[in-house]
C-alpha cells in the first residue's frame, strides 16, 4: 500500500524545506495559517511569516511589494478567497507586472466537502488561466506538490499552485520527473488518452484499468501544468488515440478541459469529451459523495471514453 | 532650491502636465494639477532619491496611489532628469514609456505600478513592512485621492499599517474634494478622514496642500511605532481658473483654446 498525505501538509513541509535553503522566502497569509498548513512554516519561522488577517486584497498586494523588495513571497489563502476576491489584486498588482509572487492556495474544488458551495473554488483554473505570464500547477499528491513548490521558487514571475485539502494516495515517485510544461505520461495506451490533473489523476488510473479489461487501451497523462500547456504531448496523444478525454475537479469551463480543446480545436481531428463540474456550484456533502455526485469517477472517466469511442 | 525657485518650478511643471494632456488629447487634468506641491516636497526637498541611480538600493519609494495623477509626476521626473523632456510629449501613445497609468517596468523613476485605486496604497504598505523586515532604513511615501478612500482596500492596508507599526510609513491624502461624478459628498461621504486614519492608528497632520514648505514640515516630524497620515488639502484643478474646483475637470483633455488660456495663466507661451 503506497504512502498517502494531504496535499496540503505536504505543502506546509515544502515551505519549511524551501525556507531553509532560500532565505529569500517569506510567508504571507489571511488568518487560515492552520487550515492552508503555512502554520507550519511559521512554527519554524516566525520572523519570516506574515499575518494579514482576513484580508485577503491587501494580501495580495503586499505581496507585490514584498517581492519588488528583492523577497520571495509564497501567498495563502483558500483558492476561492485567493484567486476569487482578490482576482484583481493579482491580475493588477502581481501578473501586470510579472511580480515574483507565488499563491499557494488551498481547498480548491469540490474535495473542500462540508464547507459547501461557498468555500468551493470551481473556476479558480480558469481567472488565474487568463493572466498573460502566470504559471499554473496543480499537483496530484505529495511528492508533486513538493517538487511544485521547489520549482515555482525556480521561476521568476508569478506561479499559482493549487493545493488540495485531501488526504491522497501516492502515485507519483521521487523520480517522476517534474518539468514545468511537461505533462507526464503515466500509463500509454492507443485507444484513447485520459488527459487528468490533480486529483483527478489516480482516477484516470483507475478508469485505464476498467477499460483495459473491456479491451480499450488507455493512455492516461498528468497535467500537473496547465500553464504553460503542453501542446506537443496533447497533439501526440491525440494522433496516436485519436479520442482525448480530460478529468478534472474545476468547473470544464476554463480549466484543464478548456486548454486542452484550445489545442486541439483546428490542429486535430480527435474526439473528445471533458469530465469536470458541468457549469453548476458545488454544495455540502463529504467528498466522495461530492464527487459521485458530479461526476468525477473512474467510471464515469471510463463511459466517456466508450461514448466518444462509439 | 529656495522657495521661489519652486513655485517657479510648480508653474512650469503644470505648463508640462497641460501640455502633456493636450498634446494626446486625453488624461486626468484636475487630479494632476492638485497633487504638484505634494509631489514636489518629496522629490525636491524630503525624499532620498537619485535620477542618476533610479533604481538606488536605499532609495525612500514614492508611490503615487492615485495613479491617474501621473502627468505631474512625469512631469518632475523629467524636470529631475530621470528621463527627456521631450519623452513627456509622447504620454498615452502607442509604444510609449509613459502610460496612462504609472508603469514601473517602462517608466524610469517609478516605484510601482498603480492605477487600480486602492492598491498603490497597499502595495507601498507591504514596500514599507517588506523594508522592516530586511531592517533598510528607507521610508515609504504613498499619495491617495480623496474618492480612493472609498475602496476599502485602502482601509484593509491602513489596519496593516498600524499593526505592524509602520512608522517608515506616510500616506499624503490629496484631498480636493472632488471626484469623477461630482464631490465626495454627494458621491460617497468619505467623512472626517484625519479621524478615520487616527482611528486605525495613524499620527495625523493637516496642511495647505499647495503650500511645500507645509507639507515638508510635516514629512519632516518624527513620528515613533506608527505610520503617518498627512491630509493635504488642495483644490482640484489647482493654478487654471476655469479647472478649479470644477469636478468637470477630472478626466477631460483642454482643447487648443483652453490650452492657451491655461498656458498665459501660468505666465507661459505655447510649446515653451
Amino acid at each position: 500500500m503506497a504512502e498517502s498525505k494531504s496535499l496540503r501538509v505536504a505543502y506546509g513541509e515544502a515551505l519549511v524545506e524551501l525556507g531553509a535553503k532560500n532565505k529569500d522566502v517569506v510567508v504571507l497569509d489571511a488568518d487560515l495559517s492552520h487550515a492552508t498548513m503555512t502554520s507550519t512554516f511559521s512554527a519554524v519561522y516566525p520572523d519570516r511569516f506574515f499575518n494579514f488577517g482576513i484580508a485577503e486584497g491587501n494580501m495580495m498586494c503586499a505581496a507585490a511589494g514584498f517581492a519588488h523588495s528583492g523577497l520571495m513571497p509564497f501567498v495563502s489563502t483558500f483558492a476561492l478567497f485567493g484567486t476569487g476576491r482578490a482576482y484583481e489584486e493579482i491580475r493588477n498588482s502581481i501578473s501586470y507586472v510579472n511580480a515574483n509572487v507565488k499563491l499557494g492556495l488551498s481547498h480548491s474544488g469540490l474535495s473542500v466537502g462540508e464547507d459547501g458551495g461557498s468555500h468551493q473554488s470551481i473556476e479558480d483554473i480558469s481567472l488565474m488561466r487568463g493572466l498573460p505570464g502566470m504559471t499554473i500547477f496543480v499537483p496530484c499528491d505529495s511528492v508533486e506538490m513538493k517538487k511544485a513548490v521547489f520549482a515555482a521558487a525556480e521561476i521568476n514571475g508569478p506561479v499559482y499552485i493549487r493545493v488540495a485539502r485531501p488526504v491522497v494516495e501516492t502515485i507519483t515517485t521521487l523520480d517522476t520527473p517534474f518539468i514545468p510544461g511537461k505533462a507526464n505520461v503515466m500509463r500509454d495506451g492507443s485507444d484513447v488518452c485520459i488527459m487528468a490533473t490533480g486529483l483527478m489523476v489516480p482516477y484516470a488510473l483507475q478508469a485505464a484499468n476498467m477499460l483495459a479489461a473491456d479491451g480499450i487501451s488507455a493512455a492516461v497523462v498528468n497535467f500537473h501544468t496547465i500553464k504553460p500547456i503542453d501542446r506537443e504531448c496533447i497533439l501526440a496523444m491525440a494522433d496516436k488515440c485519436g479520442a482525448v478525454v480530460t478529468a478534472e475537479e474545476h468547473s470544464i469551463i476554463g480549466g484543464l478541459g478548456s486548454a486542452v480543446a484550445e489545442v486541439l480545436a483546428g490542429n486535430s481531428s480527435a474526439k473528445f469529451a471533458r469530465v469536470g463540474i458541468q457549469d453548476k456550484f458545488g454544495q455540502s456533502g463529504k467528498p466522495a459523495e461530492l464527487f459521485e455526485f458530479y461526476g468525477l469517477t473512474s467510471e464515469n472517466i471510463a463511459a466517456q471514453c466508450k461514448l466518444i469511442k462509439k | 532650491m529656495n522657495n521661489e525657485n519652486l513655485d517657479e518650478k510648480a508653474k512650469l511643471i503644470r505648463q508640462d502636465i497641460l501640455r502633456m494632456l493636450y498634446t494626446c488629447q486625453s488624461g486626468h487634468p484636475g487630479g494632476s494639477l492638485s497633487c504638484v506641491e505634494i509631489l514636489m516636497a518629496l522629490y525636491y526637498r524630503v525624499a532620498n532619491v537619485d535620477a542618476k541611480n533610479p533604481q538606488m538600493e536605499n532609495r525612500d519609494r514614492i508611490v503615487l496611489s492615485k495613479g491617474h495623477a501621473c502627468p505631474a509626476m512625469y512631469a518632475i521626473l523629467a524636470d529631475k532628469g530621470y528621463f527627456p523632456r521631450e519623452d513627456l510629449w509622447s504620454l498615452r501613445q502607442l509604444h510609449s514609456h509613459l502610460q496612462g497609468h504609472p508603469d514601473m517596468t517602462k517608466t524610469p523613476g517609478v516605484d510601482i505600478n498603480t492605477g487600480s485605486l486602492g492598491q498603490g496604497i497597499s502595495i507601498a504598505m507591504g514596500l514599507a513592512l517588506a523594508a522592516k523586515y530586511k531592517k533598510a532604513d528607507y521610508n515609504v511615501y504613498t499619495i491617495v485621492g480623496d474618492g480612493e478612500l472609498q475602496e476599502g482596500l485602502v482601509w484593509e492596508a491602513a489596519m496593516a499599517a498600524a499593526h505592524y507599526k509602520l512608522d517608515n510609513f506616510t500616506v499624503l491624502l490629496d484631498y480636493n474634494g472632488l471626484q469623477i461624478d461630482g464631490s465626495n459628498d454627494e458621491v460617497m461621504s468619505v467623512g472626517d478622514v484625519s479621524a478615520k486614519f487616527k482611528a486605525f492608528g495613524f499620527e495625523c497632520f493637516k496642511v495647505d496642500g499647495h503650500d511645500i514648505d507645509a507639507i515638508t514640515k510635516a514629512l519632516q516630524t518624527p513620528v515613533s511605532g506608527k505610520p503617518k497620515f498627512i491630509c493635504c488639502k488642495t483644490a482640484k484643478g489647482n493654478g487654471v481658473s476655469f479647472m478649479e474646483n470644477n469636478f468637470g475637470w477630472h478626466g477631460k483633455a483642454p482643447n487648443k483654446e483652453e490650452y492657451e488660456t491655461a498656458i498665459k495663466e501660468l505666465g507661459g507661451t505655447i510649446n515653451g
